[in-house]
C-alpha cells in the first residue's frame, strides 16, 4: 500500500464517515472559505498553494494547483506563491536561530 | 509558423468515459432540453481547412484538411438567410478566410442587413492575399472573434504553435489600427479564452480583466469582450487528453462541475448549425461527431424549414457536459445566470 493514493483525494468525504456532524460542520466552513469575498477567489487559491507546499501535502498541492489555474493563475504567478511558502519557512528557521544564540550566550562568557 | 500536428483520420468519437448519461442528468433537474422559439443564429462551418492545427481543436482542422465548402451550398446559405431572415451569421471553420466563397458569405448576408460574426484565427491575416482582412471586415460591420488563449507567448504557443503568439499580437494591432476594439468605434473585436490543458476555464469577468489590463500594459492593444470557452473531449483534444492520460481526470471534472443553471443559456438552443455539405445540426461540436439533428427535421440546408426547428428536442452526448460545466460554455463564452 502506498501511502499517498491520487485517488483518496475524491474519497475525501469518507472521512465524514465515523462523525458526519463533524465532517459538514468542517466542509460547510471549509466551503465558504472559498468563495469570493474582501479577497477574490484566485487570491485564495493562491494562498492555499502556498499553504500546501509548506504544509507539504501533496492532496492540497495538487487541489490547489489546479484550483489556481482555473482561477487563471499562470506559472509564474503560482511559483511566486510558492516561494513565499518558502521564504516564510527559510525565515522561519533562520529567526530560530536567535533562540540558539541566545541559549549559548547565556552560558558564555 | 504554426506546428503541424499529425491528423487524426479516425471515425469521429465522443469521449469513452461516460459516467452518466446527460439526458439522465437533466432529468434529475426535472430540465428537458429543447429548442428555443427561434433560431437566432445560423453558425456555418465552411470547411476544416486552416492554416494552424492547434492542440485543442474540436474540428480537427489544419492545413492538410481538403474538406470546404463549395459555392453552391454557400449560395444556399444565403438563400436561408433571405427567407428566414436569421439575425446573425455565425462564420467558422478551419480558418474560415481561406474558403474561396468566404468574401461572398459575407458581403452578401452583410448586404441582407444580416449580423456576419466570424470566427478568425488572427494568424491567417499573413497568408497570401488576406493582409486587408481588418479592411474587409470594417467595411462589412463583421463581428471579429478571435482565439487567444493566453496573454503570454508561452501559453499561446504551447496550443496553437510556434510563433502563433507574436503574428496574433500583430494581427491585433492591425485590427485596433481600423477602429476594431476601440471605444466608441463600433467595431467589435471579442477575444476567446481556451484553457491550455486539461482544466476548467477562470471567471470570465476576472481572466477579462487580466486580458485587457496586461494586453493594453505589454502591447497597447485593447478589445472589447474575452469569451471563456471549454475545451471539448471531441477529436485532437480528446487525443490529447488520451495521450497524457488525463481523459478520465478531466471528464469526471467536466460531470462533477454540472450547472443547471447553464442549460438556459445554452448555445444549441437557439443556434442552428451547418457543416461544409450543407448538412444541419444543434452545434458545432454535435457537428464533429455527426450527429445530426432530430431525425424528422429536415437534414440539410437546401431542405431547411426553419418553423419546424421550433421547440424541437436537441441531441445530446456526454461531451454536452463540457457547455454545462461550471459557468458553462458556448461560442459566446459563459452561459450561466447564477
Amino acid at each position: 500500500m502506498a501511502y499517498y493514493e491520487e485517488d483518496d483525494l475524491r474519497r475525501f468525504s469518507e472521512i465524514g464517515k465515523h462523525r458526519p456532524d463533524l465532517f459538514e460542520k468542517f466542509m460547510a466552513w471549509y466551503e465558504a472559505c472559498q468563495e469570493d469575498g474582501a479577497l477574490t477567489r484566485r487570491e485564495k487559491a493562491l494562498i492555499g498553494l502556498a499553504v500546501a507546499h509548506a504544509l507539504q501535502c501533496p492532496y492540497c498541492i495538487d487541489a490547489y494547483a489546479q484550483a489556481s489555474l482555473e482561477a487563471g493563475s499562470n506559472m509564474e504567478q503560482m511559483t511566486e506563491a510558492i516561494h513565499m511558502a518558502s521564504a516564510l519557512r527559510g525565515g522561519a528557521t533562520l529567526i530560530h536561530g536567535l533562540q540558539a544564540h541566545n541559549s549559548v550566550n547565556k552560558v558564555s562568557m | 509558423m504554426a506546428q503541424e500536428l499529425p491528423v487524426i483520420q479516425a471515425p469521429p468519437t465522443a469521449a469513452t468515459f461516460a459516467p452518466e448519461d446527460f439526458d439522465a442528468r437533466l432529468a434529475t433537474h426535472g430540465i428537458k432540453l429543447a429548442r428555443a422559439g427561434a433560431i437566432e443564429t445560423l453558425q456555418v462551418n465552411v470547411g476544416k481547412l486552416c492554416n494552424q492545427a492547434c492542440k485543442h481543436c474540436h474540428v480537427d482542422a489544419s492545413p492538410a484538411r481538403t474538406e470546404i465548402m463549395m459555392r453552391e451550398v454557400a449560395e444556399q446559405v444565403i438563400e436561408a438567410l433571405r427567407r428566414y431572415s436569421f439575425p446573425t451569421l455565425d462564420i467558422t471553420g478551419g480558418a474560415p478566410e481561406l474558403n474561396p466563397s468566404f468574401r461572398y458569405l459575407v458581403t452578401a448576408a452583410h448586404a441582407l442587413g444580416t449580423h456576419v460574426m466570424v470566427r478568425h484565427n488572427l494568424t491567417v491575416m499573413f497568408e497570401p492575399a488576406q493582409l486587408d482582412l481588418p479592411e474587409f471586415f470594417r467595411e462589412h460591420r463583421v463581428e471579429v472573434i478571435s482565439s487567444l488563449p493566453y496573454f503570454l507567448e508561452q501559453q499561446t504557443d504551447a496550443q496553437r504553435g510556434q510563433g502563433v503568439f507574436e503574428k496574433s499580437i500583430r494581427a491585433l494591432r492591425r485590427l485596433n489600427a481600423v477602429g476594431y476594439g476601440i471605444e466608441r468605434s463600433g467595431l467589435v473585436l471579442n477575444l476567446v479564452y481556451n484553457p491550455v490543458g486539461a482544466f476548467l476555464p477562470p471567471k470570465e469577468s476576472s481572466i477579462e480583466a487580466d486580458f485587457k489590463r496586461e494586453l493594453a500594459a505589454r502591447h497597447n492593444l485593447s478589445f472589447n469582450r474575452l469569451y471563456t470557452i471549454t475545451n471539448m473531449p471531441i477529436r485532437r483534444f480528446l487525443d490529447y487528453l488520451r495521450r497524457t492520460d488525463n481523459e478520465e481526470r478531466y471528464l469526471r471534472k467536466l460531470v462533477e462541475a454540472f450547472n443547471p443553471n447553464a442549460v438556459e443559456g445554452l448555445m444549441c438552443r437557439s443556434t442552428l448549425s451547418v457543416d461544409w455539405r450543407g448538412r444541419l445540426y444543434d452545434c458545432d461540436f454535435n457537428q464533429m461527431l455527426e450527429i445530426a439533428v432530430s431525425p424528422e427535421l429536415p437534414q440539410t440546408i437546401f431542405e431547411l424549414d426553419a418553423e419546424r426547428f421550433s421547440g424541437r428536442r436537441v441531441m445530446t452526448g456526454s461531451h454536452c457536459f463540457g457547455c454545462t460545466a461550471g459557468a458553462g460554455s458556448s461560442c459566446g463564452g459563459a452561459v450561466a445566470k447564477t
